[in-house]
């Protein structure tokens, strides 16, 4: 038996379709983990980025940090975090976000930092206030950029909150954890499978969304 | 911290032996991954076109997740270390990749024009002009790959003990000594770190045309717009 036949006798069998270790209900819990520990990393890691990227200060500060995040190891530390804090969605988000807080902080903070300094300077010479010349010259101008690390720290999120099953939680890695154990093969492919297809819907997502959200001026000037 | 050193003898190893491990299991995936990056590289700055598929490629390959990847080459490779190093090699390969090709496109083309006129072949360029100028590009998307490298080969844990020091991490759980996990972590940062800072050093011995001062005066966008983008953008 291939992988592909796995696949096949996985999502044809229709008892892997409801109930609480139903595919619906796993791929929802997968979702609010990704959601969430994505939403607290960018509530931390834009505005920094926005700011120093802005002032083009503390760069190396920022470089510091975020290969102190990357050097923690995430596996290490949700397992600690685990034994420590027992059974709970803290011990899920603190590695997902220290995960997730390197790709957004720098990339937000090189992308602002990059913005060509014409436009922000006539805005300056025009007396904008620097709040608005950040929000409406420079953001608008990074959001390509901006939205990539966003896109990365989300897929990486995606293809870890996985792990969190591996600490009593749900999520699609139930089935990659559990299939383990019970040396199950098939539900072990079939969880492989439904975390790499959530990653590539995040990336779908992110396509649609810079195409609605980038101005379609800067987007013709990254084409070209 | 009693006990600290103290590994259980079901692992198998001493604390130097999960260390050396380790750093085998996290370095040679990226050392291969570099190996591969170098001629794909050359494709894509060679073909134009050649870019965006190779992009759209490894990014897809990004999203599999490693445990899912570990799992699924199981019944190929066996519990084997192999098992966990082809994954990690594969995500090396994916950050890569555009450090190599950013980094070769931001070569001046007076260099490129120079280099052609002293009749440099296409591949000769490549290694001995294009490359060592992409050095600091090259460089940042090798700190990315070995510090995920060493991180991810702990989750080698989960598929037969194949995790070195993440070994440390299931015995913790399963034994109930937290003390094994801060180790297990602690060490792993400390490796991510030391190799992290020896990366750096390697930049500065194979750029001394690069005064320290002017490094960091030249973060701005001619130097680093390209480098910049590499490492997390794509991924």
């Amino acid at each position: 038996m291939n992988v592909l036949e796995f696949i096949r006798s996985f999502f044809s069998d229709g008892s892997h379709w409801h109930g609480y270790d139903g595919i619906p209900q796993r791929v929802w819990e997968h979702v609010q983990y990704s959601a969430s520990a994505l939403a607290i990393a960018t509530a931390i890691g834009l505005p920094v980025g926005l700011v120093t990227g802005h002032t083009g200060r503390g760069g190396n500060a920022l470089a510091f940090v975020s290969s102190a995040a990357r050097a923690l190891p995430t596996f290490g530390l949700l397992v600690l975090m685990f034994v420590w804090l027992g059974i709970g969605i803290t011990p899920v988000m603190i590695p997902l976000v220290v995960l997730a807080i390197p790709p957004v902080l720098i990339t937000t903070y090189e992308a602002v930092r990059n913005v060509d300094p014409s436009p922000v300077d006539a805005a300056r010479g025009m007396g904008m206030p620097e709040g608005k010349i950040l929000l409406q010259v420079e953001v608008p101008a990074a959001l390509p950029l901006i939205l990539s690390g966003l896109r990365s720290a989300a897929i990486q999120i995606v293809s870890t909150a996985t792990i969190a099953a591996y600490v009593s939680l749900g999520g699609v890695g139930r089935y990659i954890v559990d299939g383990l154990y019970q040396r199950n093969y098939e539900k072990v492919v079939g969880g492989a499978t439904l975390t790499a297809v959530l990653a590539l819907l995040v990336l779908v997502l992110f396509w649609a969304v810079a195409r609605v959200a980038v101005s379609p001026g800067v987007r013709r000037r990254r084409t070209a | 911290m009693n006990g600290f050193f103290d590994i259980p003898s079901d692992l198998q190893h001493s604390y130097p032996g999960l260390i050396s491990w380790h750093m085998q299991e996290a370095l040679i995936p990226v050392l291969v991954g570099l190996l591969l990056a170098l001629p794909i590289g050359l494709l894509c700055v060679r073909f134009n076109w050649v870019y965006a598929p190779v992009l759209w490629v490894t990014t897809v390959l990004y999203a599999i997740p490693s445990l899912a990847f570990f799992v699924v080459l199981i019944d190929y490779t066996g519990l084997s270390r192999l098992t966990v190093m082809i994954p990690l090699s594969l995500y090396s390969l994916v950050i890569l990749v555009p450090s190599v090709v950013d980094g070769v496109r931001s070569v001046p083309e007076e260099t490129n024009a120079a280099a052609a006129a002293m009749g440099i072949g296409l591949v000769r360029r490549y290694f001995q002009v294009q490359l060592p100028i992409a050095v600091p590009a090259i460089t940042a998307g090798l700190r990315v790959a070995t510090a995920s490298s060493i991180s991810l080969v702990s989750v080698g844990a989960l598929i037969g003990n194949q995790g070195a020091l993440g070994n440390l991490l299931t015995t913790a759980m399963l034994y109930h000594r937290p003390v094994l996990a801060v180790n297990s972590v602690v060490t792993t940062a400390v490796l991510a770190v030391v190799v992290d800072a020896l990366l750096v050093l390697l930049r500065r011995v194979l750029t001394p045309w690069q005064p320290p001062s002017a490094r960091r005066a030249g973060r701005g966008r001619a130097t680093t717009a390209g480098a910049a983008r590499t490492p997390e953008s794509v991924s």
